[in-house]
């Protein structure tokens, strides 16, 4: 009894102790990572099934903040199967190589009205660049929704290398949108 | 030699072997640009395919149109007298199906590539609208329909040109130059 008593305690204390972000969850059925390609001007969309994110932020502490995510590139949807075959070799994604993309995040600063912009290192094929993201929070229901999009260069990260490198052919722009559903984020 | 009352106008004929040479064109482009495999070049042939595809749908319409304002000449008195009701039955169901395949053929492929989530963009710059929704079922079930009207077409054209060579070789009746231009 006094065991237990003394366990509950130092749970207690466990839990008040560690930070709030310690119980910050993704979401996935509720979140979406989605990118438009251009294929000789015709915008193709895809996006990936399976991803995750290592989130310890408040809203309130933007600078403590640190966010991870993980993007399984072989879990990509764009237009036919046919392309998505063509997806996990070396030339786009070299998947059996390169499985994740990643994302660190470096700093957040906080611009008000519960937007944030979001600074760190993107890696992808081994190629590692800094990208500078905007995001938008809303809180509803216990739930954060972060929303954003940016444009990265395919060919920083040689997606879609050799013959495939003719931006006439595919463009080197590459539109990033992503909505994210997080439990556990303090409020705004 | 006809009539000239007996002719095509030279519009009538002018659309008729564009879209000949084009509907050949196109035959041959799709087998070959299917046949291989991914790459630029096939991409770019793809999209060249249905930036012509367009084009055929829209002399086609121009040309249906044309064919509705400028009644073609009926066939010549003494050919009909010698040709049996299957055969007069022939000519109109392969004109009638033509006509129909002329608009079957662009829209299906324009309707898998729209299902399929590649819009077609017009030359790379005018976005054409989506008349289905993206939706990967719907693409699969779409996409062997765009290669079969294909091969229904050019087994009529087929059927077209056999007519013309027996009228031009065998009857010697002079028919095929109501189609070519003349006096």
């Amino acid at each position: 009894m006094i065991k237990t008593l003394t366990g509950a305690v130092l749970a207690a204390g466990l839990l008040m102790a560690a930070p709030a972000f310690a119980q910050q969850k993704l979401v996935p059925a509720q979140s979406e990572i989605a990118f438009t390609s251009r294929q000789l001007g015709v915008p193709v969309d895809g996006r990936f099934k399976r991803f995750d994110a290592q989130v310890a932020f408040d809203p309130k502490k933007p600078e403590t903040a640190k966010i991870g995510f993980t993007v399984e590139l072989g879990s990509a949807t764009l237009g036919s199967a046919e392309v998505e075959a063509e997806l996990v070799k070396p030339e786009w994604f070299n998947t059996p190589k390169f499985p994740q993309a990643t994302f660190t995040s470096r700093s957040v600063k906080a611009l008000g009205g519960g937007k944030f912009e979001v600074a760190g290192q993107l890696s992808i094929k081994g190629n590692a660049r800094d990208v500078v993201v905007p995001v938008a929070l809303t809180q509803a229901g216990g739930t954060t929704t972060a929303t954003g999009q940016f444009t990265l260069q395919r060919l920083a990260f040689k997606i879609g290398d050799g013959e495939w490198a003719d931006t006439s052919m595919v463009a080197n722009d590459v539109q990033v949108r992503f909505k994210l559903a997080l439990t556990g984020v303090p409020a705004l | 030699m006809p009539r000239p009352s007996e002719r095509y106008t030279a519009t009538a004929v002018a659309l008729h072997w564009l879209l000949a040479l084009a509907i050949v064109g196109m035959f041959a482009l799709g087998l070959y640009m299917t046949s291989l495999s991914m790459s630029p070049t096939r991409l770019k042939l793809y999209n060249w395919h249905k930036w012509a595809g367009i084009l055929v749908l829209t002399l086609s319409a121009a040309r249906l149109l044309w064919r509705l304002t400028h009644r073609p000449p009926e066939l010549p008195g003494a050919i009909v007298r010698h040709m049996p009701a299957w055969q007069r039955f022939a000519h109109h169901a392969t004109h009638a199906g033509l006509y129909l395949l002329f608009f079957a053929v662009p829209l299906m492929g324009w309707a898998y590539s729209s299902a399929a989530g590649f819009p077609i963009v017009l030359f790379g710059v005018l976005p054409l609208p989506d008349f289905v929704p993206v939706n990967r079922e719907l693409a699969e079930a779409l996409k062997p329909w765009h290669g079969w009207l294909a091969y229904a077409l050019a087994a009529l054209v087929v059927l077209h040109v056999l007519g013309a060579l027996k009228h031009q070789l065998v009857d010697r009746d002079g028919l095929l130059s109501r189609m070519w231009f003349g006096r």
